[in-house]
């Protein structure tokens, strides 16, 4: 079991250079824009929570204000935009995240007596997803024939991971410039921060 | 996963004007064509070779209309600094990707838009080694190209030049070349960490040449190192298509039209090909044209020849041997990551600033065990990119992968660019299904043969003494492809090839392909200096033989 995940970055916010060169008016008008996530269109409340609670343990969240991530898949599937490859061992996209998310629900029942997803402890729900990436399945039934390990990298984690690392708060996290344009960068080697990046960072392997 | 709201909808290449490309908004003035009667070239395909053929074509007084499926963008209005939003830059309609090692398509090869992936790339701009073009002869394996090095070379000279490609002084591979037209950029720490890992191997080192300016040009500011080519320039320093030949295209008096997919080339009672169907603004057309040119890269073109059957062309058009959308090739972009101590901060500058070219020229290496090569460059990649980079090949999450995120600013990387093989069951092939304008869906089917493997694995064995020798810790590797390359090569022999060596389909004599599925070998360089070379060189041939 892994440590609560812990910012090198404490205090930095990109959006601290919100009204500054880094950020452009269609920047700007694209995050505006998602300030407000769309409404649930595509699963069922039931499936939606689940997906909310897969994100939950892709992403740990410890902040006031999580960045919501489920409701842009939602939106994305219910707009049937894809990502430009389907594998011809998996479905179309629609139907792998119906089929995935009611087998994942199927290997929580089957591994934790009858219990779903939702109702596991977070350290069981990632167990459980840890075991149905090395393909280690109870309810292989339930996959139809998709491969596991395939709709939990290439679908699931993929997606929910890069929603994430494109909303601002997960760039401050990690110390990432943010937004550039039309000011990017100057000072490009090492030891040489622009003024307008993060500060150094500190990590605990060099404390 | 794609932008939020669907956007850029409407053609904006109407009413005889094209947006300016160089402001938020505005427009320039351009020619319109009758659909009726005939121009005398359809471009299909307005990336690396559709455009580069569509200036020089109406700079020599030819008609010409250069479809593109994708919108026209303005950078200045239209590119956010935001990975999500500027998934609309990439080919997102599904294709069925098979075989034993099926290729992810979409942000990792495919662009849609008018200038194509050249939108999206990273800009690298190596030229290939001469002996790759006699592959076959000189070096025992893959195919010939029907075309001379020299003549490729001269055309490099061209294309570097219209791009203003930046570069160093010495370029330490390969026959000697002029300098690169503006000055090399400076590197970034990314860069330098290759650099030091190559000076501790005892092999060479370049920075980049990169289609990026170091000064101004033009219209075009200098590179302002915001890290984003994956995603877009935003500030035109990147010398994409569509600020340096779809604008001179447009000036000489060619038309443009964007979000115009076009589904079938019409072929008439003599076999000859008569125009395009396309699709726009809600509804089928047709454009008259004296040739045809299928410039949509390695698998649109095959896609649309072969859905452009006839009872005269059963099979499809220039397929009467079976071979359109066969020998397709990607490279092999494995990778291999560390952590250093100090703060890299890859996110600044493109995002390969530094080279290496040795595996590209050292035949006679002891430990060289594969056919062809591999270059391989310095890293850059943004935070979702990464993020999904690490998860798809680690099924990493939770508190270890913001961990492993949050060490972001401590990572550097080694990617190559890997030859494979030209295979003839690696190849595009029309699906069963079908897409929402009735068209087959591309079915791709890609497996790497033994050498291919052999390559990789060399590649990641290398790098990784590099980036150690680099002072990298804690390494993991990662597998991927990048490019597409072939799917209708050009020879000199219409049994084993699509097209002469002007890009002529074999057997119907008005039907061209300009773009990267001509090409015979891949190489192990990226491939847009190539495509922009060799569409340049065939620019050239059609208008002699017009014109002679």
């Amino acid at each position: 079991m892994s440590q609560p995940f812990r910012t090198p970055y404490p205090g930095y916010d990109v959006l601290d250079k919100w009204d500054s060169p880094s950020f452009d008016d269609q920047t700007r008008e694209v995050l505006r824009a998602r300030r407000d996530p769309p409404p649930r269109r595509f699963l069922d409340p039931n499936q939606f929570a689940l997906l909310e609670a897969l994100c939950a343990v892709v992403i740990p969240q410890r902040r006031p204000e999580p960045v919501p991530i489920a409701p842009f898949i939602d939106a994305a599937l219910h707009a049937g935009r894809g990502t430009g490859t389907r594998f011809a061992t998996m479905p179309p996209e629609r139907d792998a995240w119906l089929r995935g998310l009611e087998a994942i629900d199927a290997e929580a029942r089957a591994a934790f007596d009858g219990r779903g997803f939702c109702e596991l402890v977070r350290p069981k729900q990632a167990r459980l997803l840890r075991s149905i990436d090395r393909g280690d399945c109870r309810a292989p039934e339930a996959w139809q024939e998709m491969p596991p390990q395939k709709f939990f990298r290439a679908l699931l984690l993929k997606q929910i991971v890069q929603i994430y690392y494109s909303a601002p708060a997960a760039m401050s996290e990690i110390g990432y410039g943010g937004p550039a344009s039309p000011r990017g960068y100057v000072r490009l080697k090492v030891g040489q921060i622009d003024p307008w990046e993060a500060p150094f960072g500190t990590w605990e392997d060099q404390a | 996963m794609t932008q939020d709201a669907p956007r850029n909808d409407r053609p904006r290449a109407v009413n005889g004007h094209a947006p300016d490309v160089f402001k938020r908004e505005g427009q320039v003035p351009m020619r319109e064509y009758p659909k009726n009667a005939p121009v005398d070239f359809v471009i299909v395909g307005a990336g690396c070779g559709g455009s580069v053929l569509a200036a020089k074509l109406a700079e020599a007084g030819m008609s010409v209309v250069l479809f593109d499926a994708g919108p026209f963008f303005q950078p200045r209005r239209d590119f956010a600094s935001d990975e999500r939003e500027q998934e609309k830059l990439y080919w997102l309609d599904p294709r069925i990707s098979d075989g034993d090692d099926p290729i992810e398509l979409g942000a990792n090869n495919s662009g849609r838009a008018v200038g194509g992936s050249s939108v999206h790339f990273q800009m690298v701009s190596l030229r290939f080694r001469p002996e790759w073009f006699k592959a076959r002869s000189k070096l025992g394996y893959g195919r010939d190209w029907p075309v001379d090095w020299r003549e490729m070379w001269r055309y490099y000279d061209e294309v570097e030049e219209a791009l203003k490609i930046s570069g160093p002084i010495r370029y330490p591979w390969g026959p000697d070349r002029g300098r690169y037209p503006y000055r090399e950029h400076e590197v970034n720490e990314a860069g330098l960490v290759l650099a030091r890992g190559a000076e501790a191997l005892g092999v060479d080192w370049a920075p980049t040449p990169l289609c990026t300016v170091s000064a101004p040009s033009g219209k075009s500011p200098p590179c302002a190192y915001r890290g984003m080519c994956k995603i877009g320039c935003s500030i035109n320093a990147k010398q994409s298509m569509p600020i340096t030949y779809v604008p001179r295209a447009i000036k000489a008096g060619a038309e443009v039209r964007d979000l115009a997919m076009v589904g079938r080339i019409e072929t008439g009672a003599d076999g000859r090909a008569t125009g395009v169907s396309y699709y726009r603004d809600g509804k089928w057309r047709f454009q008259k044209a004296e040739n045809v040119v299928a410039a949509g890269y390695s698998i649109e073109t095959p896609r649309l020849l072969l859905n452009s059957s006839t009872a005269q062309h059963p099979q499809g058009l220039g397929n009467a041997d079976g071979l359109v959308g066969r020998n397709l090739m990607v490279h092999a972009n494995d990778a291999v990551w560390g952590e250093f101590d100090e703060e890299i901060r890859w996110y600044k500058g493109p995002p390969s600033m530094a080279t290496c070219e040795h595996w590209n020229y050292a035949d006679d290496d002891p430990s060289k065990n594969f056919d062809g090569g591999y270059s391989f460059m310095s890293q850059g990649p943004l935070p979702g990119d990464f993020a999904g980079t690490l998860t798809s090949s680690t099924g990493m999450f939770g508190d270890d992968l913001l961990e492993a995120m949050g060490r972001y600013n401590r990572m550097a990387g080694l990617k190559m660019v890997g030859e494979s093989m030209p295979q003839v069951d690696n190849r595009v092939t029309l699906a069963d299904e079908t897409d929402e304008l009735g068209l087959p869906r591309a079915k791709v089917t890609h497996s790497f043969c033994d050498n291919d493997r052999r390559l990789q694995g060399h590649g990641r064995k290398f790098m990784s003494r590099m980036m150690r020798a680099a002072g990298g810790k804690n390494l993991f590797e990662t597998q991927s492809t990048a490019h597409l390359m072939g799917g209708c090569p050009m020879g000199d022999d219409p049994e084993t090839s699509v097209t002469d060596d002007m890009g002529r389909v074999w057997n119907v004599d008005n039907l061209w392909i300009c773009d990267g599925s001509l090409m015979p070998t891949g190489g192990g360089v990226n491939p847009a200096m190539t495509i922009l070379a060799n569409a340049a060189r065939i620019a050239d041939r059609i208008i002699d033989a017009r014109f002679d």
